[in-house]
């Protein structure tokens, strides 16, 4: 209510009464001032990176301009993108994220909803569990891993170390905790008296899971897959720690391990790789924003 | 048929008690309301019929089934909340018709049966919008409707106007009423608001601290409560009370409210107030509505008495005049042209054809 009068005032043309719209243009100078400060900061080393993916190896490392192409070429793109390597680890991460994501959707918001609507003996306590779990570092968890693989190996005769499948058991350890926590956020927000309803309509919690909380939370599910799919993609240590195999790695420890020979950096391609594996991540950004930025803010306005 | 029974009915969260054994009999078709002040135990009473809320002890029937252990959905009834609690992400038509599609009823008698309840409701051009692009008393429509689609055996409504402002909870109330006698759908309806209770009832539920007051028609609650709570909580504004004290003098009764008041008591109540002369612990209760200016004609048992009004209030068609005797306050209602001034004296009428005695040790009125 008080929003509508607000931005009615605002638009109103009545130019004498120049204080709130004084003050809003310099609000909006400070805004773009801070805006224009932050994306330069931010879009820096992507521009850098980009400008020296176009180089040849022979003009990184001769002391020209940094900032400057002089002789544009695709070599390294070319090489990348028709190198079986790069593909391979690729396709690994791809797998991996697409299969991660999928798990901790299903399992966190399984488990949101129930901690979130079931009232049942130790709920609170475990709500408050799952999220403890997730501020536990990971390079902590190394060593519990390794004995936990050992002793998989030991008792079924598995082999889980050195496979990029393997990450897809390991990393919902780091998303489930988070994605769970932010989903009971979202799911805790819904009024009690609309599951309710939905209750007396005839729904099963099922049913009232999927055809109400999940579209409600629509926005929260979308912030949490972005999450889930931001750590599976870009995780480092785990596989820097239990994949070994040139074919066995994920796209983010190969470029590192594959395109640095001894102590040769090959910057053009690590450069090119760098920014081909950023873009999924961009596109489902660009996809997915509009919902982001609302999950974000929600709860600031009650429609 | 779907008479609601509650037979002894009793709730407890952690050993605290909301709702402490009520025996409630609810006939077919009945509007019943459940009013009482905050904390009262009225939404545990509703949610314990709609089965949101488990019994601790007791029985429900809805229809002459009992359903202690029959989930919401199994119970055939339909309940409106506080807050709407529309489905957000459906359109007007998708909320009325969840249940119905929720059951897998044909897609035609849905549409007929959604059209119908929109068209008792007016709200037929609303029903592709989202329930975000709808006004408070749209919104409140939209939810009544959703209940009405589904013809349950029974309507709970949990204080369905309170969101509202006064001007439409006004209109919505009529527009209750009217759907009631369209659809004639047997009714609990929990408000605070003892006018919407009055008004909108056949047997009005007055609950305290758990436990019913009393149950009667609107007017009979008004006439002859049986509490000093129902007393004082209908009507507006609330009944005086004064300490008193009943004294025989030569076969006749009075009732004495101060060392130089007292009035004689009707005496078609003699009888059933002599037991009680001489206790101490009387109290007195008239409604502000009783006590007015001097009229030129007086009936029986109508006393005038003289007072010093201290604050008078203009409500346009009365004012009310407050005085006070022997240090309680005593609101009254007069012609707006009586001469009432702050401050000063005026004769008033005390009708005591409408007098209530209270014994205070019980609360109950004699
Ligand atoms: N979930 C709960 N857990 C514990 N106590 C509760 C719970 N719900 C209600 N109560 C208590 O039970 C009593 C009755 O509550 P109830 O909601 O029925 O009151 P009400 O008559 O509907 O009041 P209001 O007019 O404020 O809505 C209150 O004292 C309340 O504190
Ligand atoms: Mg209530």
């Amino acid at each position: 209510m008080t929003a509508v009068t607000a931005s009615d005032a605002v638009a109103a043309p009545r130019p004498k009464y120049g204080s709130i719209s004084k003050s809003r243009r310099w609000a909006l100078r400070w805004s773009y001032f801070f805006l224009v400060l932050f994306a330069i900061f931010f879009l820096t080393p992507p521009i850098y990176m980009f400008i020296t993916s176009l180089k040849s190896s022979a003009e990184i490392s001769a002391a020209t301009n940094p900032w400057w192409v002089f002789e544009p070429t695709l070599e390294n793109y070319i090489e990348l993108l028709t190198q079986n390597q790069y593909l391979i680890f690729f396709r690994n991460s791809a797998i991996v994220s697409v299969c991660v994501v999928s798990i901790t959707m299903i399992i966190s918001v399984l488990a949101a909803f129930a901690l979130a609507r079931m009232k049942f003996w130790g709920s609170a306590t475990l709500a408050t569990g799952v999220f403890l779990t997730y501020l536990i570092p990971e390079t902590l968890l190394f060593i519990p891993l390794f004995k936990t693989f050992a002793f998989v190996r030991d008792t079924t005769g598995i082999e889980l170390m050195n496979h990029w499948w393997t990450l897809i058991i390991l990393y919902p350890t780091l998303t489930v905790p988070f994605c769970t926590w932010i989903m009971i956020g979202y799911f805790a927000s819904i009024p009690k008296e609309l599951d309710e309803a939905a209750l007396i309509d005839g729904a099963t919690w099922l049913q009232t899971l999927t055809k109400i909380f999940i579209p409600v939370a629509l926005p929260g599910l979308i912030a949490a897959t972005i999450f889930a799919f931001t750590v599976s993609w870009a995780q480092f240590l785990y596989p820097l720690a239990f994949t070994t195999s040139t074919d066995q790695l994920v796209l983010p420890v190969g470029i590192v391990t594959t395109l640095i020979k001894g102590d040769v950096f090959n910057w053009g391609q690590i450069m090119t790789g760098a920014l081909l594996g950023a873009a999924p991540p961009l596109i489902i950004y660009a996809f997915l924003m509009d919902y982001y930025i609302a999950g974000l803010t929600a709860g600031a306005t009650k429609g | 048929m779907a008479q609601v029974s509650l037979r002894k009915v009793v709730k407890l969260y952690d050993q605290t008690p909301a709702v402490r054994g009520i025996d409630l009999e609810i006939a077919d078709k009945e509007f019943i309301v459940l009013v009482g002040p905050s904390g009262c135990g009225k939404s545990t009473t509703l949610r314990m019929i709609a089965g949101l809320e488990e019994i601790t002890d007791g029985q429900i029937a809805i229809g002459g089934d009992v359903v202690n252990d029959v989930p919401p959905k199994d119970r055939d009834i339909a309940m409106v909340f506080q807050n709407y609690a529309l489905y957000p992400h459906m359109s007007v038509f998708e909320n009325m018709s969840f249940g119905l599609r929720l059951k897998r009823v044909a897609k035609d008698e849905i549409r007929r049966r959604v059209d119908d309840a929109a068209r008792i409701l007016d709200i037929t051009e609303l029903l592709d919008r989202k329930p975000k692009q709808l006004s408070g008393g749209q919104r409140q429509r939209v939810a009544m409707g959703r209940a009405i689609v589904r013809d349950p055996k029974v309507f709970l409504f949990d204080e369905p106007l309170s969101n509202l402002d006064a001007k439409l909870r006004v209109q919505m109330r009529t527009e209750i009423k009217k759907v009631h006698q369209k659809v004639r759908t047997t009714t609990v309806y929990v408000t605070h608001d003892q006018v919407e209770a009055m008004t909108l009832a056949d047997r009005v539920v007055v609950m305290n601290g758990g436990i019913i007051e009393q149950v009667g028609a609107p007017n009979d609650l008004y006439h002859s409560p049986q509490t000093k709570f129902v007393a004082g909580f209908i009507g507006s504004p609330a009944m005086n009370f004064l300490p008193c004290r009943i004294e025989e003098a030569a076969g006749a009764l009075r009732v004495r409210l101060s060392d130089n008041l007292s009035f004689p008591v009707p005496e078609d109540r003699t009888a059933r107030y002599k037991p009680h002369a001489g206790k101490t612990s009387l109290m007195f209760g008239l409604r502000p509505e009783h006590i007015t200016e001097v009229p030129r004609h007086v009936e029986p048992n109508q006393h005038p008495f003289e007072v010093t009004i201290e604050v008078t209030e203009p409500m346009g068609m009365e004012t009310l005049v407050y005085f006070t005797i022997d240090g309680t306050e005593i609101c009254g209602r007069v012609n707006p042209n009586a001469g009432a001034t702050d401050g000063g004296k005026m004769k008033l009428l005390a009708d005591l054809n409408n007098m209530h005695i209270i014994d205070d040790t019980t609360a109950r009125v004699l």
